[in-house]
């Protein structure tokens, strides 16, 4: 198997699949983005980028440069994400810690409540809080019982008793949380008992308290960690329209990729709807590259 | 009382707060589980044990035709996208790690990228190909399968390489020094070497094509190319019976069942370290 074009020929089905289906798929965005519709407002690509038509990504970026429904929706989205993601941290980077460090002959145990959520279908997962929230729901007579309910009316986070899916920001931050915060627990472990512990006790031995140790050791060591989880995090949070959907069912609470899930798939204004998708595309490519650099640096890393 | 001079100093509160995590991530689950059984309509107050949402004569997971369809549908899918993306990933995973020259960084980045893509992108893509590019093949299942495996065939790479990483070139370097020719170095000394890895891609290709939305969703055209996963979402803020909690059930009893038998194999035939890293999936 000396030659190089034997292994080549090996890859080719597969490079052959993801050119069609990854990188043509997404030309097709770019033409329909870039294209016009006709009478019946059925996209029409222009694949010749000679004849690339700018007029619909224009009006979409004027009404995001004035302040109309886009830009909204775009801020709530980007709002919605760094909440989710800042209560995942706080909730999520104590308990992976606990994992690494602590969890002593449980760790087993504890892995196995980590990984679970990651294998329980998202939308079931989403369906039980639905049962547990509905209006004679175990989950709000707990929160009415445990007082919870009146500290959500007082700060108005919620706008009604018992009305936990009518259209609430705080529900559908909270699901949120609840539906992505597995993905983010799993590298923090693995960041977490990556790190030396000499390098603690190091720290200890020259006269650190337990808690600067923490400060000035491990989490510094633990920021890559932290952040490729959260990049990690971020990019499927970012394209999601089933958690409003589902907890909220509310335009009032439409993330970005509601907008675009009414447009194309829903609706019938599929070239607007590419733009939208293209607009997103861009702003988290640089994401995707952050996130594929640092772990391919890792892997090489951990190969050496 | 040490620990409340110095909370941070004994792992008690975070051993409560991961009890309380654990806890908080699973009793939803356990109690929508709970309500498959429920012996009544509602799906928040228990009206008693029962099997009828799974097997009852009207309106059960296994006598209702919607139910039954989304579950057969939701099957043949997985099954159709193992069986092409586990081949295809298999020796896209090959041809990558054995790449000599230019272009194998390129398609590398190709290859990772489907795991970072948000769905929604993959989705609104696949569907404006199929609705403009091949309107040939046009939506439903066909264009459901190719959408799957676009996606599922970078974990299956990723995986193989990571065995093929660990396996190292001695096996295939003493095969060549005894004289045996390429094919023989492939088919009876490498593939068998990675047999566990891609019985572990198999099933996880198997599982991530069970809880498959977003992309599954947008390249669907009629009833009867309905899943569970879209069933649920359609559903669940309408006005659904415990059947719609029972079909949940068996959906996720199929994943972890294939899971756990993936697990066990992987384990008796690779070594603990490297079942650990496919449990939890290390992408």
């Amino acid at each position: 198997m000396s030659s190089r074009w034997t292994w080549r020929l090996v890859a080719l089905p597969g490079v052959a699949w993801l050119s069609v289906f990854f990188l043509v798929s997404f030309y097709a965005v770019v033409s329909v983005a870039l294209g016009n519709q006709d009478t019946l407002s059925q996209p029409v690509p222009f694949w010749n980028p000679l004849d690339w038509n700018v007029g619909y990504l224009g009006s979409v970026l004027s009404n995001i440069w004035h302040g109309g429904q886009f830009l909204t929706v775009f801020v709530r989205t980007v709002a919605f994400v760094a909440l989710a993601l800042g209560l995942s941290l706080l909730i999520g980077y104590p308990v992976a810690y606990f994992a690494a460090r602590h969890a002593g002959k449980w760790r087993g145990l504890v892995l196995l409540g980590l990984i679970l959520p990651f294998w329980i279908n998202y939308l079931m997962r989403m369906l039980a809080w639905i049962n547990l929230l509905s209006a004679d729901g175990w989950g709000t007579r707990v929160l009415h019982d445990l007082g919870i309910e009146r500290v959500f009316l007082a700060l108005g986070l919620l706008s009604s008793r018992g009305g936990w899916l009518d259209g609430q920001s705080s529900t559908v931050v909270l699901a949120l949380v609840y539906g992505y915060i597995p993905f983010l627990i799993l590298p923090l472990y693995a960041a977490l008992d990556r790190i030396d512990e000499r390098q603690i006790e190091a720290a200890r031995d020259l006269g650190a308290s337990r808690f600067s140790a923490f400060r000035r050791v491990t989490l510094p060591l633990s920021v890559p960690g932290i952040l490729a989880g959260t990049v990690l995090v971020a990019l499927p949070m970012f394209g999601d329209y089933y958690t409003p959907d589902l907890v909220s069912a509310s335009t009032s609470t439409n993330m970005i990729g509601n907008q675009i899930d009414q447009f194309t798939r829903q609706g019938s204004e599929k070239v607007s709807g590419a733009v939208l998708t293209l607009l997103l595309a861009l702003v988290l490519l640089g994401l995707m590259f952050y996130y594929l650099r640092t772990t391919r640096r890792a892997g090489a890393e951990a190969a050496e | 009382m040490s620990w409340l001079r110095n909370p941070w100093g004994r792992p008690r509160v975070l051993g409560l707060m991961t009890v309380l995590y654990i806890l908080w991530s699973v009793t939803p689950v356990a109690i929508a589980i709970l309500f498959a059984f429920n012996n009544g309509r509602s799906r928040t107050t228990w009206q008693g044990f029962s099997f009828k949402w799974f097997t009852g004569s009207v309106g059960s997971v296994f006598h209702d035709p919607a139910l039954q369809g989304a579950l057969k549908h939701t099957l043949l899918l997985a099954a159709i996208c193992v069986a092409l993306a586990t081949p295809l990933g298999v020796s896209l995973a090959l041809g990558l790690q054995r790449w000599r020259g230019r272009g194998g960084g390129t398609v590398n980045t190709l290859m990772l990228f489907p795991l970072v893509t948000p769905e929604i992108v993959m989705g609104v893509a696949l569907l404006l190909l199929f609705l403009r590019v091949f309107p040939g093949i046009g939506l439903g299942t066909e264009a459901q399968v190719i959408g799957q495996v676009t996606f599922t065939l970078s974990y299956v790479v990723v995986m193989v390489r990571a065995r093929l990483v660990s396996i190292g070139r001695e096996y295939e370097e003493a095969a060549a020094d005894l004289g045996a020719p390429p094919r023989d170095q492939l088919f009876r000394v490498l593939l068998p070497l990675l047999a566990p890895a891609i019985i572990a891609s198999a099933a996880i290709t198997f599982a991530l094509s069970i809880d498959d939305f977003v992309v599954t969703q947008y390249l669907s055209s009629d009833a009867s190319t309905t899943t569970v996963s879209m069933l649920l979402y359609s559903s669940a803020r309408g006005a659904p019976t415990p059947a719609l909690n029972a079909i949940a059930t068996v959906a996720l009893l199929i994943t972890l069942a294939t899971l756990a038998l993936a697990f066990l194999v992987y384990r008796r035939f690779a070594g603990g370290r490297d079942a650990t890293a496919v449990a939890a999936l290390e992408v």
